[in-house]
């Protein structure tokens, strides 16, 4: 399967829904999409992965660069995430301290802190 | 000594092949369903830092994908024919080592480190070795008892 993205605004948050496939052929489409954003101002981006089937260290490297660019503008980048195959990379990477991870985009679009 | 030979041109797109055909093998040779995840990430993250060496030195060869099933215990290699010295060691993929400075893509290197920190942190059993030739990254997992068939 391949990679969808599709982008939706609630409030000031963007939220990115992204599916299928996270790897290193996919992630050069999903690193396009966040800069874009970024690049036309949306500093608030929710990334929900319900729909990633797979993830690999290309994908977190592409997440964490996302996050390092909204940062540069005082921004946040927060995950939604209940699948347990992907939450567990993001584990043993120690990436868990550094994405605020959510169970839910309704959850993720009211979270300030 | 069961083994399925793949290999493909470093291309990204060939990377979801080899974790396909990886897990497909691997499930057939008994390795616990629950494992099966692990796997496939595994054979994608090694088969990715080779695609990665091959294009960063304009390797021409096939990355190289063995899968091995054994009596115990199901096996996979996956070699690189890139010319050293890439950080090989394991040491490196938490930090302990740094490549050298002045290296060309530290982007290139970051990635490859937590490439190899996923691996690490994925599987017990994973040995990274360099020979004469390229990299090798072997990793093994058991199999589960055959049960009887009802």
């Amino acid at each position: 399967m391949d990679l969808s993205l599709s982008t939706e605004t609630v409030g000031d948050r963007t939220v990115v829904r992204v599916g299928g496939e996270i790897d290193v052929y996919t992630a050069p489409k999903l690193r396009e999409q966040l800069v874009e954003l970024v690049n036309d101002g949306s500093y608030h981006l929710v990334v929900d992965m319900e729909g990633v089937d797979f993830l690999d260290s290309t994908g977190l490297g592409v997440l964490v660069g996302g996050l390092k660019r909204v940062r540069a503008h005082e921004g946040s980048l927060r995950l939604v995430c209940n699948q347990e195959r992907i939450l567990k990379i993001f584990r043993i990477t120690g990436l868990t301290k550094v994405f605020p991870i959510h169970t839910s985009v309704e959850d993720a679009v009211q979270a300030t802190d | 000594m069961a083994t399925v030979e793949l290999l493909f041109s470093a291309l990204p797109e060939h990377v979801r092949t080899a974790r396909l055909v990886a897990a497909a093998v691997a499930r057939r040779a008994g390795v616990d369903e629950a494992v099966l995840d692990e796997v496939r990430l595994a054979v994608g993250e090694a088969c990715s830092r080779a695609v990665g060496l091959h294009i960063t030195h304009e390797v021409a060869t096939p990355v190289r994908v063995t899968l091995i099933e054994e009596e115990k215990k199901f096996s996979i290699e996956v070699g690189d024919d890139a010319p050293r010295p890439a950080p090989l060691d394991l040491a490196s993929a938490n930090g302990s080592e740094r490549p050298a400075p002045g290296h060309e893509d530290p982007g290139a290197d970051s990635e490859d480190d937590m490439g190899l920190a996923v691996i690490s942190g994925l599987v017990d059993d994973v040995e990274v070795t360099a020979d004469e030739r390229g990299g090798l990254i072997r990793m093994s997992w058991p199999i589960a008892p055959a049960t009887v068939a009802s």
